[in-house]
């Protein structure tokens, strides 16, 4: 029984982190209709920048403690997150909705972009791995034969919150109208007097914010940073936001949490080997989407004749 | 006999090409530079039928690459090889077997692709290319796990079967057949999107519904064309594992992928022609690129403002190519072609060859 609780609580742990990555995924998505292949580089350079954000406060020049480091390092890595994710929509994807250009192109302008990311940063850094700064005390609660970090509390809180948070600005407010009524028609918004650029920067800010958080509290639960690190959860994790039906707030979380269940159900179990894990999280991904072709919540789209 | 003017040049090229690599003038590294650039040609055409022509978006094209190299590798161990036991075939036979190894590599690599077509009936686009990542991971995944052909560690072998040809008779054989399957691919291709039959393709791209109305069995045009992709794409792997000598599951990732997926897009989406420019302007980029000398003069200026950064060329290229993408997409978004034919852009090549 400990066994089974320990191991749900590390798939939420797990899935946290697919689930914050695929709702910036979901998010853009949802806005653009085009898939932003960059958005797991943005989760690396995201936990890049608070290894630098972190290293500076903890720094002689300032000489914080972790803890107060840690209060500092969320908001500002947000910040500096969503300062590449919305100078990569300015610089590579505007022009080209500017010019209207095949989906497609656009989607394969983001690929090379998530490339140059990773290489550009493997070329100004080097290939050493870096290791990630200990910012909050370790404290480990036992509940029985279950373990418990407070870390796998942050995590797991943050991304209900940030789930919460996105939902409340995507239903109740004006801007997230907004949002919604871009994707529902691209045409009609900007006679309705919508500033429709303004709109797709300020989903590019949320987005990448909180593809940057993700990369924080994934450099804090695994302290080590590498420039390839957000190619494959990038693409885990968008994959996971299509099986919960893209476009979709919840189907984001829940694709996310489903996929950390399927994952870390398949290492947890006695008689298969971990190697097992791609296969099977993908096999049954595959068959959802058989029999739901549009995901668990997205609508059916009906083509009119 | 004008009509046949470009089936001629090209023959003799391939003739020239052959009797060079026969008689050394050209080395070996510039013979596999040849070779890859016609697999990558195999791989942007192939991807090109189904993102392009059919205005689908698959991104996991490398899945069927691995599957061909796969069968074919094993295939050829298991006849002319010492990896499982003596060699079932006489060394002989090798010249005659060879191709049949391959097309039977891309028959399995097609039987893959059945996966994503079936689903193909009912999703659509968005949808459609995470089955196809899925798959993709899905294959590399289950190759891995798959302890009687090395899993995770690779595959090795092959290069007896290419011995066994050379005993034979002495010569380029790789390059022989690289250069047949490249030919053949372009003119199954060619041929199938042409066809009657393959007018479906086309109208599947422009209107799935019309289409359907207007007795398209869109059903069975999408299976046929997930299929012949596949298949030609498991040609590539199986050429591809034979040249190199030795295969692993994660050469065949989703960088691979992204690879053939850029040739189609760089080419222009639905282009032959254009992938093929595409293929040979990337894949001789790459090489180009691929020398430090090179690519230290490029960033004399950078070394010098910055003189303890040191660049290696195999990184630095993959930050160019990228970036040279992104420069062509934002001056020319429809690509090097632009969903445009050689032959529409030049009218007056189209009395030099015949395609009847």
């Amino acid at each position: 029984m400990d066994f089974i609780i320990q191991n749900i609580l590390n798939a939420l742990q797990w899935g946290s982190f697919y689930a914050l990555i695929a709702l910036g995924y979901t998010l853009v998505y949802g806005v653009l209709r085009l898939i932003n292949f960059a958005h797991g580089d943005i989760f690396m350079v995201g936990a890049y920048i608070a290894f630098f954000v972190a290293g500076f406060l903890l720094g002689p020049a300032l000489g914080l403690s972790p803890f107060m480091t840690f209060l500092l390092a969320v908001p500002l890595t947000m910040a500096l997150t969503a300062c590449v994710g919305v100078t990569l929509e300015r610089i590579a994807y505007r022009p080209l909705r500017r010019k209207g250009a095949h989906r497609l192109y656009v989607v394969i302008t983001a690929l090379m972009c998530g490339l140059i990311l990773e290489y550009s940063n493997l070329a100004v850094l080097g290939a050493s791995r870096l290791k990630f700064p200990e910012l909050v005390e370790k404290s480990i609660w036992h509940l029985g034969g279950v373990t418990i970090t407070n870390l796998k509390v942050i995590v797991i809180v943050a991304a209900v919150v940030v789930f919460l948070f996105l939902n409340f600005i995507v239903t109740k407010t004006k801007i997230g109208m907004a949002m919604r009524g871009i994707s529902y028609d691209k045409f009609a918004i900007p006679l309705m007097g919508i500033p429709i650029d303004s709109i797709i920067v300020f989903t590019f800010i949320l987005g990448s914010g909180f593809a940057g958080l993700a990369g924080l509290l994934f450099a804090m639960s695994y302290p080590i940073l590498e420039p390839f690190m957000g190619m494959l959860i990038g693409w885990k994790a968008f994959i996971a936001a299509v099986v919960g039906g893209i476009g979709d707030i919840k189907g984001a979380f829940v694709g996310g949490f489903l996929l950390g269940f399927i994952e870390v159900g398949v290492v947890a179990m006695p008689f298969l080997e971990s190697t097992y894990k791609d296969l099977f999280g993908f096999t049954i991904l595959l068959i959802i989407l058989w029999i739901k072709p549009t995901g668990l919540f997205g609508m059916p789209q009906s083509t009119k004749i | 006999m004008q009509k046949y003017t470009l089936n001629i040049i090209m023959a003799a090229c391939a003739i020239v090409l052959l009797v060079l690599a026969q008689f050394r003038i050209i080395d070996n590294y510039i013979q596999a530079v040849i070779m890859f650039v016609g697999i990558n040609i195999m791989m942007s055409t192939s991807l090109n039928l189904v993102n392009g022509n059919m205005g689908e978006f698959t991104c996991g094209h490398a899945a069927y690459m691995c599957v061909g190299a796969y069968v074919s590798s094993v295939l050829s161990v298991l006849f002319f090889g010492k990896g499982f036991g003596a060699a079932l075939l006489p060394s002989s036979m090798a010249v005659l077997i060879f191709p049949i190894i391959i097309l039977i590599g891309g028959v399995f690599a097609a039987l893959v692709s059945i996966l994503v077509a079936l689903p193909s009936f009912k999703t659509r686009d968005d949808y459609l290319a995470i089955i196809t990542i899925a798959v993709n991971y899905i294959v590399i995944s289950a190759i891995e796990n798959m302890n009687w052909i090395g899993g995770s560690r690779g595959f090795q072998g092959m290069k007896d079967t290419v011995w066994a040809m050379k005993d034979t008779l002495k010569g380029p054989w790789m390059l022989f057949w690289v250069i047949l399957f490249t030919a053949f691919t372009i003119w199954v291709i060619r041929r199938f999107i042409t066809s009657t039959y393959g007018k479906g393709v086309n109208a599947i791209c422009q209107d799935e519904v019309a289409a359907e109305i207007m007795s398209v069995n869109t059903n069975r045009i999408k299976t046929v064309n997930f299929m012949i992709s596949a298949g030609l794409a498991g040609c590539a792997g199986g050429l591809f594992a034979h040249i190199v000598g030795y295969v692993n599951p994660q050469s065949f990732n989703i960088l691979k992928s992204t690879e053939a997926m850029v040739m189609v897009y760089l080419g222009g989406m639905g282009s032959l022609s254009g992938a093929v420019i595409a293929a040979v302007v990337f894949t001789g980029l790459m090489e180009v690129l691929r020398s430090q000398a090179i690519m230290d003069f490029l960033l004399a200026p950078a070394t010098f403002v910055f003189p303890d950064w040191e660049p290696s060329a195999g990184v630095i290229k993959w930050v160019m190519i990228p970036l040279l993408l992104v420069l062509i997409m934002q001056f020319r978004p429809e690509g090097i072609m632009g969903n445009k034919e050689l032959s529409d852009v030049f009218p007056k090549l189209k009395k030099y060859y015949t395609f009847k």
